[in-house]
């Protein structure tokens, strides 16, 4: 694999950037895997290169059935974080930091990585309250958090809303330093040019059709594309999980919800860090383009349409209008939906499953893309060992079954509760 | 946006409603033995399916009745509505 630096930025310069590499082959089902990783998004390319990288298992294939990161990698509004209070959600995330900081060095491939600090706001002061008590529970398991007043808050978003008279005064807020974003695409990219370099076969254009199960064992996996021999499958296809799972005959603790994200028109920079609302759902961020990428809530009923309704766009915008009043005077560039796989408890499962040989990493919510690394590097762990990790016991399956529900935020499907 | 035929009121538009879930989760019968797998069935487990999915939804802005939706879900097309104790 050609390396990418200065030099050959230079060599290639002179033959007018004709003969780079390909980053990757667009690879033919072969008859027989080691391990077959669905689903080629972030969390599946980066399975296979933590399969290949950390445990030696190159004999491996990633199925996907439209292209490589074109699901919910494509869609995201790229924030990175691990603000978490419970400890099986702050140490992965916090692993999963590490990996972030790294990561551009470890793929040979800028993914762009900007910790620019994210700041929840608080409008009350129980909401203070709360935001003290998750700084300190991130401050013990090692992540940095800041309680900020209401003072600094206002230094740092001073196009915020600070006025005498409004429904949600800002109160201050709660703010992790070290989050921030990242390139979505290029992190796709990154790992499937890394994988295929280690002979991962990256087959696109390949939907899966059903799967051959004898005895409780995986022995291989039907697609458009042929026929597969393999022991070993990791279902990375969050927002199509509930289909797969149907193909298994498996009722899974996810639904599959609609999220939408907007960008505005591209401005000169107003803000370097990333702010939640925190008297209702909207986050906002602004891309190195110059656009205000904004967020929200889910539409709310089940959907696998990949595009949203307009009165749930309307609620989000009201809420960022009330947090920043300049947007209104921003035109709406593009807005899009993705499908969620939300859990009942609003944390994800990277876990086995009762079928031998078939492993699950689904349930991600609202958070897949922070998670993208530490996921696909657990979940390499889990197949390549056949048991959990550490960082991932946390995720199980089990859980709903036993009562350990990680109800971080009490957020799942049921945002009419929330 | 949607546009919902609620059973008491007419045709509305989605904001007047609030979504329920899967309509046809059925809770486990009373004063009978029920295995931690049913509990876990009723609470947690969905099929989610992708195309025609039964659903339950609340009028909240209007008059307030549980009604039952037949709706795809990958186009979003609603078939038919009913009255809550009825079959859809």
């Amino acid at each position: 694999m050609q390396k990418y630096s200065i030099f050959n930025l230079i060599k290639n310069a002179f033959s007018g950037h004709q003969k780079w590499d390909l980053a990757w082959k667009d690879a033919t089902p072969k008859k027989e895997y080691d391990v077959v990783i669905i689903g080629g998004g972030g969390h599946g390319l980066a399975t296979a290169y933590y399969l290949a990288k950390e445990h030696n298992i190159t004999n491996v294939a990633i199925i996907e059935k439209g292209w490589l990161g074109g699901g919910n990698m494509g869609r995201n509004t790229t924030i990175i974080r691990s603000n978490y209070m419970h400890d099986d959600n702050a140490l992965f995330s916090e692993f999963g930091m590490d990996l972030w900081r790294k990561m551009s060095q470890d793929l040979n491939y800028n993914v762009m990585f900007s910790p620019r600090g994210i700041i929840n706001l608080a409008h009350s002061d129980a909401q203070m309250n709360v935001f003290a008590r998750r700084g300190n529970s991130m401050r013990l398991n090692g992540i940095d958090a800041v309680l900020l007043n209401r003072k600094e808050v206002k230094e740092i978003i001073p196009m915020a809303d600070f006025s005498d008279n409004v429904r949600f005064p800002i109160f201050g807020g709660l703010m992790q330093p070290s989050a921030g974003t990242a390139r979505h695409d290029a992190v796709a990219w990154g790992y499937a040019r890394q994988a295929d370099s280690m002979g991962v076969d990256i087959i696109q254009n390949c939907e899966v059709t059903g799967f051959d199960v004898v005895g409780g064992k995986i022995q291989g996996v039907r697609t458009s594309r042929g026929d597969i021999k393999v022991k070993k499958i990791g279902l990375c296809v969050a927002g199509s999980t509930n289909i797969l799972a149907e193909k298994l005959n498996m009722t899974i603790p996810v639904e599959t919800h609609l999220l939408q994200a907007c960008v505005t028109e591209p401005v000169k920079p107003v803000l370097d860090s990333v702010v939640t609302f925190g008297a209702g759902h909207f986050y906002i961020s602004q891309s190195d383009k110059g656009e205000m990428v904004m967020g929200g809530d889910l539409d709310g009923y089940n959907s696998y349409a990949q595009r949203g309704n307009l009165p749930t766009l309307q609620h989000v915008l009201t809420e960022g209008i009330a947090m920043m009043p300049f947007l209104s005077k921003l035109k709406m560039l593009r807005t899009w939906g993705g499908i969620m796989d939300m859990s009942m408890d609003g944390s994800p499962i990277i876990d086995k499953t009762h079928i031998e040989g078939l492993y699950l990493n689904c349930g991600w919510c609202y958070g897949g893309f922070k998670a993208t690394p530490a996921s696909g590097w657990t979940f390499a762990h889990t197949i390549a060992q056949d048991r959990v990790h550490k960082l991932n016991e946390g995720y199980s399956l089990s859980r709903f079954n036993t009562g350990h529900l990680l109800d971080e935020k009490g957020l799942g499907t049921k945002t009419w509760i929330s | 946006m949607l546009h919902i035929k609620c059973p008491h009121c007419g045709m509305r538009s989605q904001n007047e409603f609030s979504y329920g879930g899967d309509a046809t989760v059925k809770r486990p019968e009373l004063n009978k033995e029920v295995s931690d797998q049913d509990w876990n069935n009723f609470v947690y487990n969905r099929k989610s399916l992708r195309g025609k999915h039964k659903e339950l939804w609340q009028h909240i802005s209007g008059c307030r009745q549980w009604i039952k939706v037949e709706r795809d879900t990958a186009t979003h097309e609603i078939f038919k509505t009913a009255k809550a104790h009825e079959d859809i």
